[in-house]
């Protein structure tokens, strides 16, 4: 494998929250996540909403500050820089969102909101800005026509585009991808998601790609973690996806991707209930009130160690 | 970009329409005042005294001979002036403090909402009589009094935008970019946060302007021989049982403004936000 661009140490986001009286219960969003993202990659992050994916994703982008834990990125721990080399910094880490509605600021131009990156970072003369703009839209198969319209005047896909050409603007080495097409139709998402990956062989680009919708990650990555309760339960290669053996939670997720075939008999959700809420995480292995094979009191006093039971590939179970 | 919609949604109101055209109304005879005004508004006329309106006066004179719609045409100058200037300087503290409150949050916001609450305890009437009582009455002590004591609304909206505005995607994307608090607050989300500060600094106008004659009619606000719709007032006052024009016309004067101002507040808010409408 290549060399490791990011590497999460030991991250944990707490949140207070606030109640009528002063401090509330502690929510804890990122409860101490390891993983490290290697150059040109996309590893999927799985999970159910309210896991703490996006969380995690604001977390090691420098737009949360940790609770705990350690980002490096290119060498670099990215808590530890000076405002000024934290600005640097973000030139090579962008973000892409979920709601391509609420993602672009409404009172701009598509041309605005394409420059504004290099005016934030001082590059370029008026007219190079122009050009740069220019060729960023047709990047994402937009044209030039459209620099002057406003976010609303285009499509849900439209608009993801020019999210997309804003976040290759400074031409970043990693881009997280919260969630790019789970607002958007099927036919469309799979214009995005071919978008995403010819943009990543043409710029060596590593993502994040982050969704709850196994089905678009087994498309496009190339390893997979799968996250609960702010933990991260299950990492592996998307290959070992089909073949090994995984984490209850990852079994019990790829069972409830629902395939095209009408003939197929209906299988009961392998799943009961909802996940636990994150200000009440279960004693012992958090997963184990909903675990089909869970065994008590073992699964109920002990926390599994997430550890490497096939070559890269990480589980934390007691059975695996 | 919304422009348009906005001003099709506006142009339906008939209310609010009447309301922009008061006010149009109101500045073009401020400006033209010099004009319009068929006397000099301080010209003493004293075989003129108390003259009941009449072709020569169509609005009477007051106890000094002086025309009272000349008067009222100058007064106009003196009530859009403190309207403006106060509100103007009301919104600007008021943006200021809000969007400091709601964009950093924490404890900057506990200790400013602290300072809005307790601005917000005192009567803001007596307050500014008070101080005008120990500083001398003049106009401009009136609108920095009055722009003082009135940017508390204004902040609470603006810090309710920003807090909900901090967590929107286009402003965490700008935050990813790498730019400054400073352009976040000014690129992204003033000019989002603008529609209700609109609406209240129209509001706040009336309110001005109401607030300037009640000071001016108690001998607080703008001193005579300036021209003031509160002061003609207070002439009234002493003379009611025999001048009923010098009480009614400064009168309907303030009523009207007053009312268009708010019809136009009201209507910017319904043409922005169509959901109000009921």
């Amino acid at each position: 494998m290549s060399e490791p661009l990011l590497e999460a140490r030991h991250l944990k986001r707490h949140f207070h929250l606030t109640g009528a009286w002063g401090k509330g219960p502690l929510l804890k969003a990122v409860d101490g996540v390891n993983f490290t993202l290697y150059e040109g990659e996309t590893l999927g992050l799985v999970g159910e909403s309210g896991c703490g994916k996006s969380t995690l994703a604001r977390v090691i982008l420098a737009l949360l500050p940790p609770s705990q834990g350690e980002v490096w990125f290119a060498g670099e721990n990215i808590f530890r820089l000076s405002s000024q080399r934290l600005k640097k910094l973000r030139r090579k880490m962008q973000i892409i969102f979920q709601d391509p509605y609420s993602s672009l600021n409404p009172r701009m131009t598509v041309g605005r909101i394409l420059e504004e990156p290099y005016l934030i970072h001082g590059m370029g003369s008026r007219s190079e800005r122009r050009n740069w703009t220019e060729e960023l839209l047709t990047e994402v198969g937009l044209s030039a026509e459209h620099l002057d319209r406003y976010p609303h005047e285009f499509s849900g896909g439209q608009r993801q585009r020019i999210g997309i050409a804003r976040a290759l603007a400074l031409r970043p080495r990693l881009i997280v991808a919260d969630e790019p097409v789970s607002a958007l139709d099927v036919s469309i998402q799979a214009q995005i998601l071919n978008l995403l990956s010819q943009l990543q062989s043409k710029h060596h680009l590593t993502y994040l790609f982050i969704s709850h919708d196994l089905s678009v990650i087994s498309q496009v990555c190339t390893r997979v973690a799968v996250m609960y309760l702010g933990k991260i339960v299950n990492l592996a290669p998307r290959k070992v996806f089909d073949t090994g053996r995984l984490h209850p939670y990852t079994e019990a997720l790829l069972k409830a991707v629902p395939l095209p075939d009408p003939e197929r008999p209906f299988t009961p959700p392998a799943l009961k209930g909802d996940p636990p809420s994150p200000v009440h995480v279960p004693e012992g292995c958090p997963f184990h009130p909903r675990c089909p094979e869970a065994q008590l009191p073992l699964c109920r006093d002990a926390v599994p160690e997430f550890r490497e039971t096939a070559p890269d590939h990480w589980v934390s179970c007691h059975f695996r | 970009m919304k422009k348009r919609e906005f001003w099709g949604r506006f142009r339906r109101n008939k209310m609010a329409m009447a309301g922009l055209v008061l006010v149009l109304g109101m500045f073009a005879v401020s400006l033209a005042a010099p004009w319009l005004a068929p006397y000099d508004p301080s010209h003493i006329d004293l075989k003129a005294v108390l003259m009941p309106p009449s072709p020569e006066h169509p609005l009477g004179t007051d106890p000094l001979g002086r025309d009272v719609l000349s008067r009222i045409i100058y007064g106009a100058q003196v009530s859009l002036k403190v309207g403006f200037v106060a509100v103007g300087l009301a919104t600007l503290i008021g943006l200021i403090i809000g969007a400091i409150a709601g964009f950093y949050g924490g404890w900057v916001d506990f200790w400013l909402m602290r300072l809005v609450d307790l601005m917000l305890c005192f009567p803001s009437f007596f307050l500014i009589l008070a101080v005008i009582a120990i500083l001398e009455p003049s106009i401009w002590n009136i609108m920095v009094v009055i722009g003082l004591t009135s940017w508390m609304g204004v902040a609470r909206l603006v810090r309710a935008e920003f807090l909900s505005l901090r967590e929107r995607e286009f402003v965490i994307a700008a935050r990813a970019l790498g730019a400054s608090d400073v352009r976040l607050m000014m690129r992204h989300m003033l000019p989002n946060a603008l529609a209700p500060v609109m609406v209240s600094a129209t509001l706040g106008v009336a309110g001005a302007i109401l607030t300037e004659s009640a000071l001016s009619f108690l001998g607080l606000g703008v001193q005579p021989p300036t021209p003031s719709w509160g002061n003609i007032l207070t002439a009234g006052k002493d003379n009611i049982e025999i001048a009923w024009w010098l009480s009614l016309f400064p009168g309907l004067a303030i009523l009207i403004t007053v009312m268009s101002y708010n019809l136009l507040g009201e209507g910017i808010r319904e043409a922005v936000d169509p959901r109000l409408k009921e």
